[in-house]
């Protein structure tokens, strides 16, 4: 066990406060900067990839795992997003300007759908932000003149201070560096007191409410946060993937977002980053062991959903608190060695209280 | 045709389908009661016994009726087994969790039966396919007047199953009080898997009767997302409220396929969802109330 000793406010307020963790992460930083030069092509593109899902699954974990509300369309706001950042390119803005615009713009309508948030909660929320992802879907495939509809849309360069940079390693620097940024953002937002605000609400409402928080309004602001960063994560995915189509948007997406805050653990935004890591990656991992299957096994068509649902189920199952949780496991498995309890985990019994009438 | 018959038309085809989201929404509704669990999964059991029903019917040679009955038998005791295998190892875990579990079983059914029969779609001939019937001035397809006849069948049923038999008195009493009904000798968990067995089996009925209308293919679940809006509009706890929040899905479909710009058609029930719960959170009928702290 480590007890912190703080002397003064700056003690407190350190993002890594011991030297295991600076280490650790000053090692992740050599590693993740140097990638590109060792890496082959196919792990640079794979890598950038993943990022990007991590920027887009970190604005859903500060709604659901935050907040405290389901959303299970936050592939509108990559959608909003993508097609902002193009909309913005088209129109000659540069692109170190239109990748922030789009995020904001994706946050906006975050804050107009933020709005049934104030009368809607739970499940019908979750029902709300499923039907909205359905019509955007629709309406991105319908709205030609804007969009390109279904033919799909032409993703300009990107290009900064004059050179391209939508080249594979270029590229895999710009999203790190994106996803950094918003970690850093977010990781000091739900340290300050709007994501104590966010943790009130989402563990009673009424107890926000009696402490003075003012529960309506931080319930938008997580919905418009939340969609800024997952409309900044699109914008990028726009260039990733260079030729939109809306069936890049499909529900799929807005289920992977969830699946990768569920299984990275809620509640922690290493959870997501995790998370989204797993998940982004398993489709590359369950090709690879294709090849490695019987030819009967390895021709299966849904064999990829179908271990999709079997790692979610494993992880509501067996670990609630996710990948996060394995980890802090982990973690205080090695520092208090020989004395470590596996009780210290167990979770006692929950009963979750109908919300029924009675 | 007259604008009359044109409405009238418009109408009947609206019933018909609205009678398939009504049996869809029917036996969310009763998993939903019976265990506060919403069904992400339903769609997908649906789904599959689509596929057992044309598995049946092609490759075991079995006629039309028995192999309904195969997907009806199959579906609902994957649903009995769905229930008491995984769902009962989460209750009273908070309901997100119940809904992510769902929505894993949901995926891994998808994937189940694309593995099983691939992506290829496929027709499913019941006796009523291509036929029509003329009922005053308007031509019905006769696998509507049958769809129509299921829904009205499975809704007489569960009335009288609930209102008249201990197992019914039972489902009532375990959805007001799980505590108090287990207190009074009710045996809630095996009750619980016997409402899944159930929503399963209407699951089944609902997938053999669209799977004509469309076809038998792996999308066929997303029609438990225009089954959300019918259980919105009607409430969400509520029986009679599903059957006429479906059959109301379903004409206001039909008739936005005519009268509003294309594209409309497809999102209406979800635009209808959006807009019922913003402006009564509770539903249409739902029991209004708040919430306890």
């Amino acid at each position: 066990m480590r007890f912190d000793y703080d002397t003064s406010y700056a003690d407190a307020q350190r993002l890594l406060r011991h030297w295991p963790g600076r280490i650790a992460y000053a090692a992740l930083a050599a590693l993740l900067l140097a990638g590109p030069l060792v890496l082959p092509k196919f792990f640079i593109g794979e890598a950038a990839a993943t990022f990007i899902a991590c920027i887009m699954a970190l604005g859903l974990m500060v709604l659901t795992g935050f907040t405290g509300q389901v959303s299970l369309g936050h592939a509108a706001f990559v959608a909003i997003g993508a097609y902002a950042e193009i909309g913005l390119l088209d129109a000659g803005l540069p692109f170190p300007l239109a990748l922030p615009v789009a995020g904001a713009i994706a946050g906006l309508a975050g804050l107009l759908i933020g709005l049934p948030a104030i009368r809607v909660s739970g499940l019908y929320l979750a029902m709300v932000t499923l039907a909205f992802a359905l019509v955007v879907e629709q309406a991105v495939g319908r709205w030609k003149s804007v969009t390109g509809g279904y033919d799909g849309a032409q993703v300009p360069d990107a290009r900064l201070f004059g050179a391209n940079i939508g080249g594979l390693v270029p590229f895999y620097y710009v999203c790190l560096a994106v996803l950094v940024l918003a970690l850093l953002a977010l990781i000091n937002l739900t340290r300050g007191y709007v994501g104590r605000a966010f943790v009130g609400i989402r563990d009673s409402e009424a107890a926000a409410h009696a402490l003075g928080i003012w529960v309506s309004g931080y319930k938008v602001l997580a919905f418009g946060i939340s969609a800024a960063i997952t409309g900044l994560g699109g914008a990028l995915l726009a260039h990733q993937v260079q030729y939109v189509t809306p069936d890049v948007f499909s529900l799929n997406l807005s289920m992977q977002l969830v699946l990768m805050v569920v299984v990275g653990g809620l509640g922690s935004l290493r959870g997501a980053v995790l998370g989204a890591v797993l998940i982004g990656l398993l489709p590359t991992a369950i090709s690879r062991l294709k090849a490695l299957l019987p030819a009967v096994a390895a021709a299966q068509f849904g064999l990829e959903t179908f271990i999709f649902g079997l790692v979610l189920a494993g992880f509501v199952l067996f670990e609630p608190s996710g990948l996060n949780g394995r980890w802090i496991k982990l973690r205080s498995f090695f520092e208090a060695f020989p004395l470590y309890r596996r009780r210290t985990f167990v979770r006692g019994k929950a009963y979750a209280s109908s919300e029924r009438h009675r | 045709m007259t604008l009359d018959a044109a409405l009238l038309q418009l109408a009947v085809n609206g019933a018909a389908v609205g009678a398939i989201y009504a049996l869809v929404a029917l036996g969310l509704v009763m998993t939903y009661k019976a265990t506060e669990v919403l069904n992400f999964a339903y769609g997908d059991v649906l789904m599959l016994s689509a596929f057992i029903g044309w598995f049946a019917m092609t490759s075991l040679g079995l006629p039309f009726w028995a192999a309904a009955l195969t997907a009806i038998a199959v579906a609902g005791g994957l649903s009995y087994v769905i229930d008491a295998g995984v769902m009962r190892r989460i209750v009273g875990q908070p309901h997100f969790s119940a809904v992510m579990l769902t929505i894993a079983i949901s995926f891994m059914l998808r994937g189940l039966a694309g593995m099983m029969f691939g992506p290829t779609s496929r027709r499913l001939e019941t006796p009523w396919s291509g036929h029509s019937s003329r009922l005053g001035g308007v031509v019905v397809a006769d696998i509507s007047l049958a769809i129509i006849a299921a829904a009205a069948v499975v809704t007489a049923v569960l009335f009288v199953l609930l209102r008249t038999t201990r197992f019914g008195i039972g489902i009532q009493a375990a959805s007001q009080n799980q505590l108090a009904a287990y207190l009074c000798g009710i045996r809630v968990k095996r009750l619980n898997s016997l409402v899944w067995a159930a929503s399963g089996a209407i699951a089944a009925v609902s997938g053999v009767l669209l799977a004509p209308l469309a076809l038998v293919d792996i999308s066929l679940w997303s029609v438990v997302l225009k089954a959300f809006a019918a259980l919105v509009l009607g409430g969400f706890g509520s029986m009679p409220g599903a059957v006429v929040g479906g059959v109301s899905i379903g004409l206001i479909e039909q008739f936005a396929g005519v009268y509003l710009p294309d594209g409309f058609k497809d999102v209406s029930a979800q635009l209808v969802l959006i807009l019922v719960l913003l402006c009564f959170p509770r539903g249409l009928l739902g029991e209004a109330h708040g919430r306890r702290v």
